[in-house]
């Protein structure tokens, strides 16, 4: 019998204890504080943002060609590599060896690698091109 | 049945990933220093550059066939390597990480998976996240699987880099294959004294008694080759135990002839063993300190020597094994030597909570408080941020690392930049 399905098996996350609340079991004196019953974990954007750490790397953006999409100079990506690059997704791409990220547009059967700044032409990829999808760009933070 | 994974070219592929210029081009990585090659992509190993080979030997090489030569960026292969174990052990709760690009996995109550396919769906995914090409071999032992693995890369072409050794005639088949000088554990010196008898493969060897093996080779040999047979004698090291003794050591980039400047690196050197310990929470009870001169300058005076100095209690303190490597520096000082390596190697680890205690002499315990807030200052804002006063602070010794790609991953002023 061949089985195709995988098993996946979940390991404990061990987190550090920075951010989380220390529960202060043994007061002796006075009232246990009220809020006891009711405490959370902080909120942390590592858990967030980051889905997949295993799969998730950060970059910076350099230039303006996807202003258009929010993505400034200066700005930090974080880039998911085990999502699968869909029509219209921010992708950070591999064109002939070169790093770029571009909104990704398949239109029939031609891929296109869209700026989205009128300054710059949307890139078609032909057959002399070679194009890989280094990962999907899923978050950008800015600082204001 | 076991699997051992292994990421291809390890530190090459890791500056693939966030270089992709450098894809089918030809890559080397030297080790610490600079001193020789240590990692090399396939297009290098074409050209004929062999491992280990010294950086300064092969500079025409390089040169002549622009080998793209890298320092090794141990913070990325580092960081790499983390990411491709976690992912392997979402595959199986059986995992031994065996060095920083190998793995054994076992996998018990597989028998209905199709091993291969299992490992065709592995290697997709850790390259899809990663980036790192991997090679997988599966069989019933881990001697076994270490062939397979070895039979997936060298004939990637028909295995794409899986392959499983799951019958009595795929074993048989690869072990007449296997070169005896290839087999996993066996030495250079048993493998030249197996083939004076005429013992050249894998087969040859598996076919002898195993009564010649255990004289010849003892109990190790032995299980090696009931290992071979498909009986599995070796299980996983899930649990390496902590290191019996922790070195640090260093060639320098210029001679050293002043006691000043041997001592502060000596001290430097049993800092970092002393950290280490601390990280496996274990003390030392010895200390062995080391110099030597370039044994290359043949003109010049030849001196090596090196002293064991015993701790009057076990101690894993910054403070107290420097000082004590100190001394034993000062007891095999030459003067007029031009030094060119030297190194601390601490001896006699237990685990702290097993040191014994001396009646006449104990460790100031300020040293314990003051090592941890040592360690977390050094968690928190990097490494060397507070020295001891034996350690030159207006000296910056560096590694020689000239062509050191970003460490893409672990520094945020480093990350890649898109266009």
């Amino acid at each position: 019998m061949k089985n195709k399905k995988s098993l996946n098996f979940f390991i404990p996350k061990k987190e550090n204890t920075i951010g989380q609340w220390l529960s202060e079991e043994g007061i002796s004196a006075g009232f246990p504080s009220p809020a006891d019953d009711f405490k959370e974990v902080r909120i942390s954007l590592d858990r967030e943002l980051v889905k997949n750490k295993e799969a998730t790397f950060y970059a910076r953006v350099s230039g303006d060609s996807m202003i258009g999409a929010g993505l400034e100079d200066g700005d930090l990506l974080i880039i998911d590599r085990s999502l699968n690059p869909e029509n219209r997704k921010i992708a950070v791409c591999l064109v002939d060896g070169e790093f770029t990220v571009k909104r990704i547009k398949k239109i029939k059967k031609t891929f296109y690698l869209i700026p989205e700044n009128k300054k710059y032409s949307p890139i078609e990829i032909t057959e002399e091109n070679e194009l890989t999808i280094w990962g999907i760009v899923v978050y950008v933070i800015k600082k204001v | 049945m076991f699997a051992l994974v292994d990421c291809n070219n390890f530190y090459a592929s890791c500056e693939r990933v966030f270089n992709p210029k450098l894809i089918g081009k030809p890559i080397a990585i030297l080790s610490n220093n600079d001193g020789c090659v240590i990692s090399r992509s396939n297009e290098a190993k074409s050209l004929g550059i062999p491992m280990g080979a010294p950086a300064f030997k092969y500079d025409s090489v390089f040169k002549k066939h622009n080998v793209h030569v890298f320092s090794s960026n141990f913070p990325l292969y580092g960081d790499m390597s983390s990411r491709v174990m976690s992912i392997l052990s979402s595959y199986t709760p059986n995992i031994e990480i065996y060095s920083i690009d190998e793995a054994f996995l076992e996998f018990r109550g597989f028998d209905n998976y199709d091993l291969e396919e299992y490992g065709k769906e592995m290697q997709n995914k850790i390259l899809k996240w990663t980036g790192i090409p991997v090679s997988i071999g599966f069989a019933p032992t881990k001697a076994l699987a270490k062939v397979a693995n070895r039979i997936s890369k060298k004939f990637d072409k028909k295995t794409k880099g899986v392959y499983a050794i799951e019958s009595k005639e795929k074993r048989e088949k690869a072990l007449k294959w296997l070169k005896i000088e290839d087999v996993w554990g066996i030495g250079f010196k048993h493998s030249e004294r197996l083939k004076s008898y005429n013992i050249n493969r894998a087969y040859d060897f598996i076919k002898l008694p195993d009564k010649w093996v255990r004289n010849q080779m003892s109990v190790v040999g032995l299980r090696l080759k009931k290992e071979l047979e498909g009986q599995s004698v070796l299980s996983l090291e899930e649990h390496r135990s902590p290191k019996k003794a922790i070195a640090t050591t260093r060639s320098f980039e210029k001679n050293l002839t002043k006691f000043e400047d041997l001592k502060e690196r000596i001290s430097t050197f049993s800092i970092l063993c002393s950290e280490k310990l601390r990280v496996q929470k274990s003390s030392c009870n010895s200390i062995y300190v080391f110099v030597k001169s370039n044994r290359h300058q043949k003109n010049k005076l030849q001196y090596r020597n090196g002293i064991v100095m015993t701790l009057p209690y076990g101690s894993n303190s910054s403070i107290t094994i420097s000082k004590y490597a100190v001394e034993g520096l000062k007891k095999i000082y030459k003067k007029n030597i031009e030094y060119k390596k030297a190194g601390v190697i601490v001896m006699g680890l237990i685990p702290n909570n097993r040191t014994q205690l001396n009646i006449f002499e104990k460790e100031n315990p300020k040293h314990q408080i003051l090592m941890k807030t040592l360690d977390l200052i050094t968690k928190k804002e990097g490494p060397s941020k507070i020295k001891l006063a034996s350690q030159d602070l207006k000296k910056i010794w560096k590694m020689k690392q000239t062509k050191l790609t970003k460490r893409y991953t672990t520094e945020f002023n480093e990350i890649i930049l898109l266009k």
